[in-house]
């Protein structure tokens, strides 16, 4: 398992063939998130960030067959284009990645303490929390068999 | 008792201040205590804690309620609901 908040930028594919390495793993599910559009600054909380982002991996692991797992969120200033963050979540077969890599980005957009504050042309403002990111989140935590957000 | 706070993003701006040591009166005792200890300084802090904006609250760098009581030394953090990902 690896989890790290770095000023630095990340090669995504380096990252996904570092969780293959293992003869027993046979997907790799991955996710990166790029800035759009308007330039921001990312503010964290050093120290309980990474925390939060342990305790989410590890429900992940209780809930899926995790074989291994890599979570990178950048902070400081970023641009268009620039990737922000990655999950990859490695296992036996594709079902159990898709599912464990969605829930812990889910998890982290509504839990992990980070802050973005965009660099507008009408100046900077401090992006608001979005109720869908609650809905995204909530919804790991509904009863089996009812619905799923589309 | 002496604790720490910290705090984050838009309320740091708005209160000018990234956080502090803090003696709290005697009676102040939970994290509920302690917004209301703030609030009462009035100006920024009477705006910021008032309860019209969202206030998100760690103990010790875990997410904790208003109820949560705590112990000199606690490190005590405000935010606004989180933007990461």
């Amino acid at each position: 398992m690896k989890v790290s908040v770095q000023r630095e930028d990340f090669d995504a594919g380096a990252e996904i063939r570092a969780l293959a390495q293992d003869p027993k793993v046979g997907a790799v599910a991955s996710f990166v998130g790029v800035v759009r559009e308007v330039p921001m600054t990312l503010e964290h909380y050093a120290g309980m960030t990474e925390r939060e982002i342990g305790k989410i991996v590890e429900q992940a692991k209780s809930r899926w067959r995790v074989m291994d797992c890599t979570v990178i969120h950048r902070y400081g200033e970023l641009k268009p284009t620039d990737q922000i963050v990655m999950v990859a979540v490695a296992s036996a077969h594709r079902g159990d990645a898709f599912a464990a890599c969605e829930f812990v980005m889910d998890y982290l957009k509504t839990r992990a303490p980070f802050w973005k504050k965009e660099q507008t042309a009408e100046g900077a403002r401090w992006v608001e929390a979005r109720a869908s990111d609650d809905l995204a989140a909530d919804r790991w935590t509904e009863k089996p068999g009812s619905r799923r957000l589309g | 008792m002496k604790v720490r706070l910290l705090f984050f993003a838009g309320l740091r701006e708005q209160l000018g201040s990234a956080g502090e040591e803090i003696e709290l009166p005697a009676g102040v005792t939970t994290l509920a205590g302690i917004r209301e200890h703030l609030r009462s300084r009035g100006g920024n802090y009477e705006k910021v804690f008032s309860g019209k904006a969202l206030v998100r609250m760690a103990l010790n760098q875990e997410m904790a309620p208003p109820a949560a009581p705590v112990r000199p030394g606690d490190e005590v953090a405000f935010f606004p609901p989180v933007t990461g990902g």
